[in-house]
């Protein structure tokens, strides 16, 4: 009790609720910044120190993080246009042009969240394609390639269910033509689509089963998965670790040097997020979303096309019996996307882009054959091809479902037989080149149908399409 | 030293009644929940039995459509009638009546149909469905609750006065 210390003045409430908020700062040693991570419920998502080469722009592009940005980006105006909408028919489209018009920044709100969600679909793709091409899906990463194709598959949802909350023309007719593919699922397809549309036909009971699965459902599942995922990136060890080809045909050991989270990641992340939210709020200010006249039920627009997305399964189905090109291909391919990992499962070449030399070669000669096959196969239905004229008496799911089927499946497994003999390709380099095919492909009947369908379906140039 | 089977098979057993019974639970959910989503349909609206005029209001070798009941009445040329649904049977799009032509044309993936329904043009895969037609004192009712698919037309399919 003899010494004692100048007695410390009481802090004010303000300097109280300073430090209890934000204790000292930013710790200037690293030991205090990684304890800081582990301390704080968002930071913790992320491990105290990360691999040097994880941080290279150029291995991730930001596609992930950027997802959960846009996510972020989509409940937030997501909340707020729920304040100014109604799903009842016609009172959702009035809502809509009220929101335009008369709501300070509503037509803002409305833009930002469209454009968000489309964009949400791109960068979730090509995130897609940046853990296949660098091989990062396979073991211990399996389960977390499943739990983002299922998110994909969601974002799908997500996007088809809020198609239709604006209920104009564009919307109706997108989910008529979009929801009657369900009704080709045997056996359970007609009951289904009942019960998805709330009726026969995308009526007054559609739109409120959809507004509760865009506004509830579907968020809910995304929310779940996508911090199971987050968790699971960390369990798995975190990102796959970037190597260059000569590293990965060397096989010599890579030295990693670990920096800590803050501020090295944390810095990054923040400003990456604001340019783009920046650049979405400018481009959301410039571009209006689309909208069209009331829905009107008697009158089909020619032509009527499906969201942009599905422009590919509607060009496909201008090809093949519905059963084949909306349920049967698009069916086997998603479910070889979720299987991937349990057959390309060599733990060499992770983190290389495109695998190999090999690998690199394949994927442009992949991507060329398709180039050119794809549109030459388009023309040829379009203008030569007529199974179901040729054989008037066989069904049309085999005229005009089977029969094509094959003739586009055997040139792909002769493809693919040269491929192993002529280039000695391995498992690895024949799942790359196929996937390239079929991916390209795919890409190409998106744009024929965006851009070179007119009236009636028919082919045009993009610069010759009639205007009704 | 007691033998181990019987103690091992009523611990199945157990096992057995408890995924029974959660399974059945899981099913009972399951029903609920979708029993409670099934559809209603509003009365006197499509879906009900629908008065479409009277017989004299549809000359033979015309086509007519009724908006209201998402129906076309065809009279042929022999004073029969049918009621086609206006539901193109590739992906649902409302298909036209081309007066010019005289075909049912469909916006949407250009299927052609001719007067009876029948498919000219792909990719529908099948004819237009029909509603069911009756003359009661005159009138031509057209019963919406079930669009009858078909897969050929049949002299059957055509109601006369």
């Amino acid at each position: 009790m003899t010494d004692e210390l100048p007695p410390t003045p009481e802090p004010s409430i303000f300097e109280r609720m300073r430090t209890r908020l934000t204790p000292d700062g930013v710790p200037s040693d690293d030991r205090g910044r990684m304890r800081m991570v582990v301390d704080s419920l968002i930071l913790h998502l992320h491990p105290t120190k990360i691999p040097d080469r994880t941080l290279r722009w150029t291995y991730t592009w930001g596609l992930g993080g950027l997802a959960a940005v846009l996510m972020m980006v989509l409940a937030l105006t997501g909340v707020v246009l729920l304040n100014n909408y109604t799903p009842a028919a016609p009172q959702a489209y009035l809502d809509i042009l009220e929101l335009n018009s008369n709501v300070w920044f509503g037509e803002l709100m409305r833009n930002l969240h469209h454009w968000s969600a489309n964009l949400l679909i791109i960068v979730a793709v090509l995130h897609l394609i940046r853990v296949f091409i660098t091989g990062a899906y396979r073991p211990p990463r399996e389960l977390n390639w499943l739990l983002g194709m299922l998110m994909l598959i969601l974002v799908l949802a997500s996007n088809f269910t809020g198609y239709l909350l604006p209920w104009d023309q564009l919307a109706y007719w997108a989910i008529t033509v979009g929801t009657s593919i369900i009704s080709y699922l045997p056996i359970i397809g007609n009951w289904l689509t009942r019960l998805i549309l709330g009726g026969p036909e995308v009526g007054p009971n559609t739109l409120l089963n959809f507004y509760s699965m865009h506004i509830a459902l579907i968020p809910l599942a995304i929310f779940g998965i996508m911090s199971y995922h987050f968790w699971r990136v960390r369990k798995d060890g975190g990102l796959s670790i970037p190597k260059s080809l000569d590293e990965s045909e060397s096989g010599a050991e890579i030295k990693l040097e670990r920096l800590t989270t803050i501020p090295n990641l944390v810095q990054k992340e923040l400003i990456y997020a604001i340019a783009w939210v920046a650049a979405l709020l400018i481009f959301a200010m410039l571009v209006p979303a689309p909208l069209e006249s009331i829905a009107n039920p008697d009158l089909s627009p020619n032509p009527a096309k499906a969201p942009w997305y599905f422009m590919g399964l509607q060009e496909m189905l201008l090809h093949f019996h519905p059963l084949v090109g909306a349920i049967l291909i698009p069916g086997l391919v998603i479910l070889g996307i979720f299987l991937l990992p349990f057959f390309d499962l060599n733990p060499r070449n992770v983190g290389v882009y495109f695998r190999s030399r090999r690998g690199r070669a394949l994927t442009l000669l992949a991507a060329g054959i398709a180039l050119i096959a794809t549109p030459a196969w388009v023309l040829l239905d379009e203008y030569l091809l007529d199974w179901t004229g040729w054989l008037p008496s066989w069904p049309s799911l085999i005229s005009n479902g089977l029969i094509p089927l094959l003739v586009i499946t055997i040139p792909l497994i002769l493809l693919d037989d040269w491929v192993r003999k002529s280039f000695q390709a391995d498992t690895e380099e024949r799942v790359l080149f196929i996937a390239t095919f079929i991916f390209t492909a795919f890409i190409i009947l998106t744009i024929t149908g965006i851009f070179f369908r007119g009236p009636g379906m028919a082919l045009y140039l993009p610069w010759n399409m009639p205007t009704h | 030293m007691p033998d181990p089977t019987p103690s091992t098979s009523r611990r199945d057993f157990l096992k057995l009644t408890w995924a029974f019974f959660g399974a059945a639970a899981a099913v009972e959910t399951a029903g609920i929940f979708i029993t409670y989503l099934q559809p209603r349909l509003a009365e006197g609206e499509f879906g009900s039995i629908i008065n479409a005029g009277l017989v004299d209001d549809f000359p033979p070798n015309s086509v007519t459509h009724l908006t209201n009941g998402r129906f076309y009445i065809v009279r042929l040329a022999d004073g029969g009638f049918l009621s086609i649904y206006h539901r193109c049977t590739h992906l649902g799009c409302t298909v036209p009546w081309d007066e010019t032509q005289q075909k049912f044309i469909c916006p949407c993936h250009s299927s052609e149909f001719d007067r009876q329904g029948l498919v000219t043009n792909p990719p529908a895969p099948r004819p237009l469905d029909l509603f069911k037609v009756s003359i009661v004192d005159g009138s031509v009712m057209v019963d919406t609750a079930v669009p009858i698919q078909r897969q050929s037309y049949e002299t059957a399919q055509v109601i006369y006065p």
